[in-house]
């Protein structure tokens, strides 16, 4: 029998997705004795002219991090798409946006104008900006579209599952590989991480008090970290009570606040507006003055708690910028 | 409620559309007592009675304005007087930290509202309503399923070529 055919792709990423299925370790060995890849094109020779001569449907599963940004990630989303059983969202880009669509509070001129012409480190005295066609002696030359909007997969292409985090870890890549191999899939549209909130388990849970009281907020480099106590009891932003389990709570165990990459449970749709409702129903303070004085201490509320997801919040990007590329 | 989005969008039959939660113990009933009084004001809310207001998640704020809101008012017990002792001032810091993510989200100051309101004000229902409407007149409509549609755009054309490809494909076989 043939072995299922598998794809992985790339978007707006960092390669740190394609960093975990390496990390896979020697279970990859195991897995590449299940299945087939049939296009990765960080790891492997194929072209996407081997992919369109596939006929559709042919491809069990296609794993494509990154968030969606450009024509030529559109493009390929919707070729596997049309080419896989299964289409499924791997990381935190794919899945919400993840850091790329932080970009989503700027508008396209801003990102391109401090890229090309006002970074420090830019030598550009002809403010050349990459162009999306142009004739060099006769010769075509193209580049894919930079879009106005930074989005998630399923706001390009219809998502079967999604596989969270920044990155998705060893093992829930392979229980998710496993289940997907096995026909044990739940229904279209999950999440295959744990439906619990981080806190849930975290080695610090014990010493979460009831009532959090914050009367001060801290970033990680401005106090030292008790190594035992829960973050949020330290006053250290910590996602973990609006973000999904399933890490292992990888970052609390290493002394560091969970930044919230698993995104949300099923039961809530806005990570970032829960956590701000949790976070900021606890401060200690009653009058506006003193509020604003212990919440001016979370200088950035749109980079905290929508670290990962901001193309995949209610209000997906700021709503005052401009779409007509300006 | 579809139809009405086409209207307000387009032109200059536009008018405020203000999502409104009300606590069940203050406002909603000076909401009840302005109704009793006969007083008028602006027609332009649209109030959800919760039981407190601090029962309003900040995804409900989100939500309404993303589903065409223009604004949005929270009106609560006074400090002190909650029913449930401790809902308003988490309302109240929630609201604090909101106003500024909303800002950093682009929407103005004027469009999101707290408001203590006691049962015996009905005559500040009024006012805050009134004031309110006025000011989302001046700012104009907010639109942002519009928005949601006029930033998606941008996608449609490559769909539209991959579906007619793959129609062109079909019809070849």
């Amino acid at each position: 029998m043939a072995k299922p055919k598998i794809a992985i792709y790339w978007c707006s990423s960092c390669g740190g997705c394609e960093e975990a299925v390496v990390d896979l370790a020697e279970d990859i060995l195991d897995l590449v004795q299940k299945i087939d890849i049939v296009l990765w094109p960080v790891a492997m020779d194929f072209k996407k002219k081997d992919v369109e001569a596939m006929p559709d449907k042919s491809i069990v599963a296609t794993l494509l991090n990154g968030a969606i940004r450009t024509s030529e990630q559109e493009e390929m989303a919707h070729l596997l798409r049309r080419k896989s059983v299964y289409m499924i969202a791997y990381g935190a880009c794919s899945h919400l946006g993840g850091i790329p669509s932080l970009a989503n509070q700027f508008s396209r001129e801003q990102i391109l104008k401090f890229v090309y012409e006002d970074g420090p480190s830019d030598v550009n005295p002809e403010k050349i900006r990459p162009m999306p066609s142009y004739v060099d002696n006769g010769r075509d030359l193209t580049l894919p579209k930079f879009r106005n909007v930074v989005r998630s997969l399923d706001q390009v292409v219809d998502v079967d599952y999604y596989i969270p985090g920044c990155p998705p870890t060893p093992e829930i890549t392979k229980k998710a590989i496993g289940a997907l191999l096995e026909g044990k899939l739940p229904p279209k549209g999950t999440v295959l991480a744990p439906d619990v909130a981080l806190c849930d388990e975290c080695p610090r849970k014990e010493s979460k008090p009831t009532d959090l009281s914050f009367t001060e907020f801290w970033r990680p480099h401005q106090k030292e970290i008790d190594t035992e106590k829960c973050l949020l009891a330290q006053g250290f932003i910590c996602m973990g009570p609006a973000t999904r389990a399933g890490c292992g709570a990888l970052c609390p165990k290493g002394n560091m606040p969970c930044s919230g990459c698993f995104g949300p449970t099923s039961r809530v749709r806005d990570q970032g507006a829960k956590i701000l409702s949790s976070i900021c129903s606890n401060i200690a303070p009653k009058e506006d003055e003193q509020i604003d004085k212990v919440l001016a201490k979370i200088p950035d509320p749109v980079g905290t708690f929508y670290r990962y997801g901001l193309a995949h919040s209610i209000l997906r990007r700021k709503v005052s910028l401009p779409t007509n590329g300006q | 409620m579809e139809n009405e989005n086409i209207n307000k969008s387009g032109n200059g039959n536009w008018s405020p559309r203000i999502v409104a939660f009300f606590c069940n113990w203050c406002t909603y009933t000076a909401a009840d007592l302005a109704g009793v009084s006969r007083m008028k004001y602006a027609p332009n809310t649209r109030v959800i009675r919760l039981m407190c207001s601090g029962r309003v998640d900040p995804q409900f704020i989100l939500e309404a304005l993303a589903r065409g809101a223009d604004g949005v008012l929270i009106g609560g017990c006074h400090p002190g007087d909650c029913h449930y002792v401790e809902g308003n001032y988490k309302c109240l810091r929630r609201f604090r930290m909101l106003k500024r993510m909303l800002a950093d989200m682009g929407i103005e100051d004027k469009r999101v509202r707290l408001e203590w309101i006691s049962a015996a004000e009905g005559e500040k229902v009024k006012r805050v309503i009134n004031e309110m409407v006025a000011q989302i007149q001046e700012l104009g409509p907010l639109g942002i399923p519009k928005k949601f549609e006029e930033w998606d755009k941008e996608i449609e054309d490559l769909k539209q070529d991959i579906e007619n490809k793959e129609k062109e494909e079909v019809a070849k076989q």
